[in-house]
């Protein structure tokens, strides 16, 4: 049976208070996330419960209760509190899927401090961007990274504390830098979460808009209701259950799914700390006998191209739910994943702003490969005319999806951007930027962005970042940036640049632009192709029209040129 | 003539490592070991292709593939 039962009737009478009773919480009490994830699933009797069942390079593997959950965040909250860390300061966690990352994140919340994890691949000017908005105090990370953090140090007088979990002692430490070793210090066995209420704020993820600099989304402690409710209905994390979120916590899903939801609900989950292998993670669902898997369609598609003889060699039959998330999830892999593991991928949609999952499928409901499915109980989800923004009531007719906002784990705002949040609303409706329509049984169906942002891997990148980290190269006079359709990551990032005098385009050139975009932003960042042109399409006055070469791109209509300026 | 194996070797390590992780050796696992990620797998991709005259096809071009430097070597020949 699952935790959902029947979706239809959830609907019925539904209140996020089924959550509240089950974590024993009334408004106006203390909710403190951390504390929701090691100290009171100890009070439970789950001490001695595996939380987390880690595993690095060369089978290195590490096992902790959630009583050691309990005595490492305190651990590094205490470390904190006397480094001199405030309620609500923002303290970066900038590492690989180490342990001391998870423990960090429970423990920077224990301390009522807003935990800012970044992805461990941001370049350093990537970096530098996110941690100025947040004017952070203090960033934890690893010997492999610091590197980063120490080329923009001189530009970051806020950032007071840069602790480095694994300094083995063969270098002197640097300025502001000071190490802690979770393993090596002293336990703290007693650590009083600090009373944060609902609306304290807990989380801090940075997300890529179309322009502008990246957005930092204020999440609150009051996001675990519907992240636990989430977890508990459409995961259908169960007791016994071994879960494995493949997300990175520098992202979204790794931190609502991959550390709040598994934990608060006392589930013991596995992280593989390796780069993407299809054999590695075979292997691992075998070794680790995962029950339930949450995974992207990147990585899934993948897998499929890996080819289904690789799954023969292993016995994956520990797997009894499968479910995907990142970006639309294509009927291909959900009938695949049916063929070969005797389950179907259940495709999430929900986004780094909603904080929880919206529109999803259910266990036990009927499954329409490639469809979004429908909306969570308590969400109040519609497609929206995109002039009138009115909702749509004609079935399969295109719009922009919308929410009703006021679901718990909503981002409060923008940090230090509430007029671009305020620009996310339409009468009364919070505009995701996502376009679909409905089905005449209520499915919704993927259809697009409305903006330019990329999507690609599940993870969003700003053309307007790269066209200005691509212009901070010597060669590159002009750029635009538009996605490729891509078999695999359903996106990459193409970039179209006009050089500068004196520049030869070539082949040579290409792959140098390619590698100074990846180290300055991301990987994800990085162009896949680099076209050159002689000129980009403009406006008349002067504005790059994006548009025309996307369309050219996916080999769409051009649409309307007049305002296109004449050769 | 130059060592293939080495001009590889030389290159991750120039282009994916940092003083704290340039131990890389021609087993090292680069995809499987975090060091070279899939995004960035197109680049080391198409410096193979420029710097050797070659063209990879796309299904070839496999993480197991590019796992080591020892296994890009033995796929670089394949297509020379």
């Amino acid at each position: 049976m699952s935790n959902i039962g029947s979706y239809e009737k959830r609907l019925e009478n539904f209140d996020w208070s089924i959550a509240e009773k089950e974590l024993g919480y009334k408004t106006g009490e203390n909710i403190n996330i951390g504390w929701y994830c090691s100290d009171r699933i100890c009070n439970m009797g789950k001490a001695g419960k595996k939380a987390l069942i880690w595993e690095g390079l060369n089978g290195v593997e590490k096992t902790f209760t959630f009583n050691d959950v309990r005595l490492r965040s305190n651990t590094i909250a205490s470390f904190l509190k006397d480094l001199g860390i405030k309620t609500e300061d923002r303290v970066c966690l900038f590492m690989d899927k180490i342990p001391e990352l998870y423990m960090g994140f429970v423990g920077i919340l224990k301390l009522g401090a807003v935990a800012q994890p970044l992805f461990s691949a941001f370049g350093d000017e990537s970096l530098h961007v996110r941690l100025d908005n947040a004017q952070t105090t203090a960033i934890i990370t690893q010997r492999k990274h610091v590197s980063k953090v120490r080329k923009i140090l001189d530009q970051m007088p806020y950032l007071k504390h840069i602790i480095l979990v694994d300094y083995d002692g063969s270098k002197p430490l640097k300025e502001r830098e000071i190490a802690f070793n979770m393993e090596e210090v002293e336990q703290v066995e007693n650590f009083e979460s600090f009373p944060t209420k609902a609306e304290s704020p807990s989380v801090l993820h940075y997300t890529s808009g179309t322009t502008g600099q990246p957005k930092g989304v204020k999440h609150v402690h009051y996001s675990l209701i519907s992240q636990y409710l989430t977890t508990k209905w459409v995961l259908d994390l169960q007791e016994d259950d071994i879960y494995w979120c493949t997300a990175d916590p520098g992202w979204v899903t790794g931190t609502s799914y991959g550390i709040i939801g598994p934990w608060s609900l006392g589930i013991t989950q596995c992280v593989l700390d390796t780069g993407f292998s299809a054999e590695s993670w075979y292997k691992f669902i075998e070794k680790r006998k995962v029950t339930m898997w949450y995974s992207a369609p990147t990585a899934i598609r993948s897998l499929m191209k890996a080819g289904d003889d690789l799954i023969k060699q292993h016995n994956l039959s520990s797997l009894r739910h499968l479910a995907s998330v990142g970006e639309p999830l294509n009927a291909e892999a959900v009938i695949w994943s049916e063929k070969v593991f005797g389950k179907e991928f259940l495709d999430t949609y929900w986004q780094t702003e909603t904080g929880s999952m919206m529109l999803t499928n259910y266990p036990g409901m009927k499954i329409k490969p490639g469809s979004m499915g429908k909306p969570f109980p308590g969400i109040t989800a519609t497609v929206l005319d995109t002039k009138t923004f009115e909702p749509i009531t004609e079935t399969g007719k295109p719009g922009l999806i919308g929410f009703k906002p006021g679901w718990p784990a909503m981002m409060r705002t923008y940090w230090r951007n509430e007029e671009t949040y305020q620009k996310k609303f339409e009468n009364g409706w919070y505009l995701p930027g996502d376009r679909a329509y409905i089905d005449s049984e209520g499915y919704y169906w993927f259809i697009g962005r409305d903006d330019d942002v990329i999507n690609t891997g599940g993870h969003l990148v700003s053309p307007f970042e790269v066209e200005s980290a691509l212009l901070e190269h010597e060669a590159v006079a002009e750029s635009a940036v538009v996605a490729k359709p891509d078999d695999v990551n359903m996106e990459v990032v193409k970039a179209f640049v006009t050089l500068k005098p004196g520049f030869e385009a070539n082949d040579d050139l290409e792959l140098k632009i390619m590698n100074f975009i990846r180290k300055k932003l991301s990987p994800l960042a990085m162009p896949q192709e680099i076209e050159y042109k002689d000129s980009l399409p403009k406006t008349r006055s002067g504005k790059i029209m994006r548009r025309v070469l996307h369309a050219q791109e996916w080999g769409e209509e051009i649409g309307d040129i007049s305002t296109l300026e004449d050769d | 003539m130059e060592n293939m194996k080495e001009v590889i070797l030389e290159y991750v390590i120039e282009e994916y490592c940092d003083e704290e992780n340039d131990d890389v050796t021609y087993d090292t696992p680069l995809i499987s070991g975090g060091i070279v990620d899939s995004f960035s797998m197109v680049s080391l991709k198409r410096f193979l292709e420029n710097k050797y005259s070659i063209s990879i096809s796309d299904a070839d071009a496999s993480p197991e593939a590019f796992d080591t430097v020892n296994k890009i070597e033995d796929l670089v020949k394949r297509f020379q």
